[in-house]
């Protein structure tokens, strides 16, 4: 069987992710349509919250991203630190702006859907505040790759950054679980007991807007570092000529 | 309007700015790789 390693030589990578692009677009969309258009059109109004509960096709999906596009910037710049592959630096950075977006839409959705439920847009909630150190973590992390010209250090200190970073992300995923005094509710959905709280009707179409934002995650992923790629390329050449 | 009107403008808005930050994620994305293909492309 090939190593995995060998998707670490550029040409290897963008020949091999070229043909995947296509199919990884049509699914994500699909996917990431059925779920948002069938939570939002053809799922009942809860008895409590009215409307206002279909906000969680949005927000839920793209909570869970936020934090595991930071959790795959961590291995991606743990690979790079230990092994130096470009590409895995490369897809690092990539990752960073599809992960603050994904942190903004958690965060204005919770917002909205906050001032009708909790009677504000924003508290600081153990798990509301982790989640506005991660987004500046991410914007930390962007900014910290733009102000360095040798892109090698660049590389080494965002993915020391990240390791920082990484205790904000999991701080952001568990501290539902054992910090009760916040206004965030509990995990709806656990992963281990299996004891969920929402019903099918909602559940479903949930599980393929989840669906459809992790596939949307990999799908950016992959053009993203294509474009990192072709622009360093392009700076060898560019630096070549002069 | 359209049967929107049964929903509550919280969830409108909601999705009228996660639709917006999606869009602009993706299409970003695309122009991004769209530009650095034709640079490469005209370098080469």
């Amino acid at each position: 069987m090939a190593s995995i390693w060998q998707y670490a030589n550029p040409a290897k990578f963008m020949a091999t992710t070229a043909r995947f692009m296509g199919p990884l677009w049509v699914l994500s969309i699909a996917t990431l349509a059925t779920g948002l258009i069938w939570g939002f059109f053809f799922t009942p109004d809860d008895f409590k919250q009215g409307s206002t509960v279909k906000i969680i096709y949005l927000h839920v999906p793209s909570a869970m991203m936020a934090i595991n596009a930071w959790i795959m910037m961590l291995v991606a710049s743990l690979i790079w630190l230990i092994r130096r592959h470009h590409v895995s630096a490369l897809a690092a950075k990539a990752a960073a702006p599809i992960g603050v977006t994904f942190t903004l839409i958690a965060m204005a959705t919770g917002a909205v859907w906050g001032k009708p439920m909790w009677g504000t847009y924003w508290a600081w909630d153990p798990r509301l505040t982790s989640f506005m150190i991660l987004l500046i973590f991410y914007f930390g992390y962007i900014a910290l790759w733009e102000a360095l010209e040798d892109k090698d250090l660049a590389a080494d200190l965002t993915s020391i950054l990240c390791m920082v970073g990484s205790v904000f992300a999991l701080l952001s995923r568990y501290a539902v679980q054992f910090w009760s005094q916040g206004l965030h509710q509990g995990t709806s959905i656990p992963l281990v007991t299996g004891e969920r709280q929402v019903d099918d009707v909602f559940f479903i179409p949930l599980l393929f807007a989840m669906g459809g934002f992790i596939l949307l995650f990999i799908t950016l992923l992959l053009l993203r570092t294509r474009t990192a790629i072709r622009l360093r390329r392009i700076q060898a050449l560019k630096a070549k000529e002069t | 309007m359209y049967g929107l009107d049964k929903y509550a403008p919280d969830v409108l808005l909601a999705y009228a700015l996660g639709m917006a930050l999606l869009a602009a994620i993706i299409l970003g994305s695309v122009i991004q790789s769209k530009r650095a293909k034709k640079r490469l492309e005209d370098l080469e």
